[in-house]
């Protein structure tokens, strides 16, 4: 960092007579009500729920009830529940395929962005109002365009001659899982696009020239050159992108609301509908707990990718 | 004005994404002379302007059905579904004159700019403290920050509602006001200590040895100069809070009380075949205000996005 040199004036010996002057006059002192504030909010809103999130998931509680601990029966009714590894199952389904097309149409239109066109800055804008606009309205525009008598996709397939009768897009369970994954994926390339397009930005022109010279053909240079300098936010990016798509509850409450026969139940929503709508606060609170070795998992990736690097811009590894 | 860079980066990467509102064109032509017309039309801007149309067409198709007449929508054969005759701004009208759609859109304004100004409050404090008053521990302190960027509201509802439940905030917009700043905190400090990190040391050196407190440092030097940084912070914060759905939907339940988000999901869905148009009309005017003001600080929302993940 550039002010590592900076760092080395250690707190002045503190002047005053009694401890509590002596306290008054040092950093720390200052840190903790400079601090103060964040540790409030984030300790009784953020770190508080998450720990009585783990407690809530060994309790029976329900609305209105506090409950009592019951050890690992809620885990255990889960386990034999086959909504439950179905909702397990989607997810995964769900975050792998809209992580993967997010990921490589993302970069896709991040190169094309990169190239010399007219009118840059304000295709860029345009391109990331999908992420601007509040998620839960454009997935009810999409809601509408899978509409299963009014679709403007059926009507347009019709009149081309494709197809006979209307498509019954969030009716059918293979269907319904494809429709919610294009959405997500047609709110989540902005993001990944225009983040990468920051990282492409850095690379120096002069690395491409170079390797024009020596004769390298588009191919190598993408995969020699652009790849590799991009890998750490890659890393980043698409931890952001998975951590966020695997917890995504909105899009699909809006469009389907878990259905048809629990095809499109993601772990937050089934989450939702057992905790909150059934009332069932224990069993929620133990389907959002099996969340987190997932997260667990997206946020180790993002570490390692860090580390590369730190290594790679000649740094140590932290 | 932009924070002045910093006099020695040792990484390049880290001063790319730490400089006040990165100017992202290229103005470089680079090799592009290489690529003659023909072969650019079909391999840029065949491609670029499939995915704008893909990325747009729903707006379109969102504002389309918002000024159809009712007829229109429901009678594909006769019209063509594509284009609009003798728009029509009942929807609308039914929308701002015969729902609470007004109240809600007040709900969600009032909600996010609280929101969000208690969380730039917070986390300006918390960033000036990490970077620059660097008590014991800062570090940690930094990365623990971070962590809680990483957090998913999915995991946290259902015991919050019980903790909002126990705090007598159930139904009322301060819960949101206060549960909002988990998603927006740890953000903007990471964000701010970014740009805090530009500011040259030697300034606040000076201040002190003028006499000046670390408030005084903060609200007189260190602001004015992270302006752009603090722009950058609230236009993404608005947006995310204008955004969010799932604590709204478990911490609200009047219909007063809704946000725009909760409200057009809840409110208008019935089984009525009629109800497209006033639905669309209500996802279109939920989008505009946000949509008007990202046009408006493009650079700094860009900036705030591509700051937050390089840092």
């Amino acid at each position: 960092m550039a002010d590592a040199a900076l760092t080395h004036d250690r707190p002045a010996p503190a002047s005053g007579r009694t401890a509590w002057e002596r306290l008054r006059a040092t950093r720390g002192w200052a840190g903790f009500w400079f601090m103060l504030p964040t540790a409030l909010i984030l300790g009784l809103f953020l770190a508080y729920p998450l720990l009585k999130g783990i407690w809530l998931s060994f309790t029976n509680a329900k609305i209105g009830r506090a409950g009592v601990f019951i050890g690992l029966e809620n885990y255990e009714w889960l386990w034999d529940d086959d909504v439950f590894w179905l909702s397990v199952f989607n997810t995964c389904l769900y975050t792998a395929i809209a992580s993967v097309v997010k990921f490589g149409v993302g970069l896709y239109l991040a190169l094309l962005l990169n190239k010399h066109i007219p009118f840059k800055s304000l295709v860029r804008s345009i391109v990331l109002i999908p992420f601007v606009v509040p998620t839960v309205l454009s997935a009810i525009a999409f809601w509408w365009i899978f509409d299963s008598q009014f679709s403007i996709i059926s009507w347009s397939l019709r009149h081309l001659g494709i197809i006979d009768g209307n498509i019954d897009f969030l009716g059918r369970p293979d269907m319904a899982r494809a429709c919610v994954i294009f959405a997500n994926i047609w709110r989540g390339v902005p993001f990944i696009a225009i983040t990468l397009l920051a990282g492409l930005q850095t690379v120096s022109p002069s690395l491409y020239e170079a390797a024009t010279i020596d004769g390298a053909s588009p191919w190598q240079i993408f995969y020699k050159i652009t790849l590799p300098l991009l890998t750490p936010i890659i890393a980043v990016v698409m931890t952001f992108s998975v951590l966020f798509t695997f917890t995504d509850f909105q899009l699909i409450w809006a469009m389907t609301r878990g259905g048809p026969v629990n095809a499109t139940h993601l772990m937050a929503t089934l989450s939702y509908q057992r905790g909150i709508l059934s009332g069932s606060l224990g069993e929620g609170a133990a389907i959002a707990t099996a969340m987190v070795p997932f997260l667990l998992a997206a946020i180790g990736i993002s570490w390692f990718g860090l580390q590369r690097r730190a290594w790679q811009s000649g740094g140590d590894d932290r | 004005m932009r924070a002045p860079s910093p006099p020695a980066h040792a990484d390049p990467t880290l001063s790319a994404a730490t400089v006040a509102p990165a100017p992202l064109t290229d103005n470089s032509e680079g090799m592009a002379y290489l690529d003659k017309l023909p072969r650019r039309i079909v391999t840029v801007y065949l491609p670029l302007l499939v995915i704008l149309a893909v990325l747009l067409f729903p707006f379109y198709w969102m504002a389309l059905t918002a000024i159809k007449p009712d007829e229109q929508l429901i009678d594909m054969e006769r019209y063509n579904p594509f284009f609009v005759v003798s728009p029509t701004l009942k929807h609308i009208q039914k929308l701002l004159f015969e729902t609470q759609y007004p109240r809600w859109l007040w709900n969600t304004m009032y909600v996010s700019v609280a929101a969000t100004a208690l969380s730039l409050f917070a986390s300006v404090l918390a960033a000036y403290a990490c970077v620059r008053v660097r008590y014991r521990g800062a570090s940690w302190v930094g990365a623990a920050i971070f962590l809680a960027y990483l957090v998913p509201p999915s995991i946290l509802f259902i015991p919050l509602a019980t903790i909002i439940q126990a705090y007598g905030l159930y139904d009322s917009p301060l819960s949101l006001i206060l549960a909002y700043p988990t998603i927006l905190i740890p953000f903007s400090t990471w964000l701010l200590m970014g740009y805090f990190k530009t500011i040259p040391y030697e300034l606040e050196e000076c201040a002190l040895m003028d006499g000046a407190s670390r408030w005084q440092i903060l609200v007189k030097i260190i602001l004015p100069l992270a302006f752009p940084g603090l722009i950058s912070a609230g236009i993404f914060s608005l947006t995310l809070c204008w955004n969010e759905f799932i604590y709204a939907l478990t911490f609200l339940s009047s219909t007063q009380n809704k946000t725009v988000p909760i409200a057009v999901v809840s409110e208008f869905v019935d089984g009525d075949i009629y109800r497209w148009g006033s639905l669309m009309a209500g996802a279109l005017l939920g989008s505009l205000p946000l949509v008007i003001l990202y046009s408006f600080f493009v650079e700094y929302y860009v900036s705030a996005l591509t700051g937050a993940v390089k840092e």
